[in-house]
């Protein structure tokens, strides 16, 4: 019952990789329109009018609006492939914990690392490695957070993993050599068709960042 | 197996309303315990070491953190009285939305107080930086005026996940409107009276503290932070 599913999306935003590896992950046929976010489509207008951002999910002309939202959406909706988010209300409130978390600390850390120098940098960076050692603590030993296959916090976190190279580059640090653990979970991640397809070149995505510095005015 | 449920909470948090009010329409029994924040338990920081806030329910000696995740744990684990959210999934997907955009737009109330945005500002700022605030804040509410549309509730003809997580923030109305010399009636009266309409509820009236209260409290918290 997949009917007409469109994903308005920006390639390098990490909230519309999100649904990329969720609808990945079930095996569903969409199709992606690419915004210009300095020139947005009246289909984007039309069907997020109230943030005017992307990712937007219209499926049968009906818009799910909200990374989050739109990963639950389509958990639920084709919830026999593929299951991302676990059945037992507890293990699932752990998950929503996880994401809500990520969603609040991960891209505004991040982009302070590309955007700011000096002490905000340095701070940044700090408070960006701290998160990631907590995220790295509940992993644990699973190969996934999700325990054995791909789960919500895998989804919602392994886009940022595009962004790395960039904030390594910017930031001037390995994250790496800070947390072995995330980057070996961040390349099993990778090796599923699902995130490999749906997350794009880190380099491409330092370049975009260079040319949004410039665009800012920042050094 | 006798289900034992805390809640740790602070009496003006209205993301500690949202899980009373849950707690209430599915007639669970709880432990309320209220937190000094100025003072935490050594509970709160064991059952919350990443945020440290309130509120927290503690099922079972484990604990569930953030107010809207524990409104659906509520309602996913007490899913045979006063269902929350709708079973339909783009109705799901809607609520959701609408929960999060006043969270993203109205959660300003938040007790570590130096993070405050639209709520917030009406009374920490003079001037400009007021008008705008108060401005924002109305267009806010026309919005979610606009979502209920003639609807008795956001969750059609039942309380619903939408007006949980909305209606706790009316007991701050007063406080915002005496500070901010404005009244939310007299710009959204759509609004207020689905908001009696929700007070009229047990579970709501009994979760919310009085506005009044509410106002003394802001009142101290401007003294004590030296504000006018």
């Amino acid at each position: 019952m997949a009917g007409e599913l469109v994903l308005l999306d920006f390639w390098p935003s990490p909230f519309g990789m999100r649904s990329r590896i969720a609808l990945a992950e079930k095996g569903i046929p969409y199709e992606y329109r690419e915004e210009d976010l300095r020139n947005k489509s009246d289909l984007l207008l039309q069907m997020n009018p109230v943030h005017k951002k992307i990712p937007v999910l219209i499926h049968n002309g009906k818009p799910v609006c909200e990374s989050v939202i739109q990963v639950q959406y389509i958990d639920e909706v084709w919830h026999d492939k593929a299951p991302l988010i676990p059945s037992d209300p507890y293990q699932r409130a752990v998950a929503r914990f996880w994401v809500d978390f990520i969603d609040k600390k991960m891209y505004e850390l991040g982009s302070k690392i590309w955007k700011t120098k000096g002490e905000e940098q340095a701070n940044a960076k700090k408070e960006f490695i701290e998160c990631l050692k907590l995220l790295e603590g509940e992993l644990g030993d699973k190969t996934y957070f999700g325990g054995e296959s791909l789960g919500y916090v895998d989804v919602a976190l392994v886009p940022f993993y595009s962004w790395f190279y960039a904030y390594e580059k910017c930031g001037d640090f390995s994250i790496e050599a800070e947390c072995p653990k995330m980057i070996a979970w961040v390349k099993r991640c990778m090796q599923k068709e699902s995130v490999a397809k749906s997350l794009p070149d880190q380099e491409k995505v330092y370049e975009f960042i260079l040319q949004l510095k410039k665009v800012f005015g920042i050094e | 197996m006798a289900e034992e449920v805390v809640l740790l909470d602070f009496w003006p948090s209205p993301f500690g309303m949202r899980s009373r009010i849950a707690l209430a329409e599915k007639g669970i029994k709880y432990e309320h315990k209220e937190e000094d924040l100025r003072n935490k338990s050594a509970l709160l920081l064991q059952m919350n070491p990443v945020h440290k806030k309130i509120p927290v329910l503690i099922h079972n000696g484990k604990p569930v953190c953030e107010s809207l995740i524990q409104v659906q744990y509520i309602d996913e684990v007490w899913h045979d009285k006063a269902p929350l959210l709708p079973s339909d999934p783009y109705q799901k997907a809607t609520a959701r939305f609408w929960a999060d955009y006043v969270d993203k737009k109205i959660r300003s109330f938040s007790f570590s107080f130096f993070i405050y945005e639209l709520g917030g500002r009406v009374w920490k700022t003079k001037g400009e930086e007021q008008a705008t605030a108060k401005k924002e804040l109305i267009e806010t509410l026309k919005l979610l005026e606009k979502e209920l549309g003639d609807k008795p509730y956001f969750g059609g003809e039942s309380l619903g996940y939408v007006d949980v997580a909305f209606i706790p923030f009316y007991s701050w109305f007063y406080a915002l409107e005496k500070c901010g010399n404005f009244s939310i009636e007299a710009e959204c009266p759509k609004l207020i009276a689905w908001a009696k309409r929700c007070m009229q509820k047990e579970s709501v009236a009994k979760s919310l503290p009085d506005q009044q209260k509410v106002y003394d409290f802001i009142l101290e918290m401007k003294k004590h932070f030296g504000n006018e």
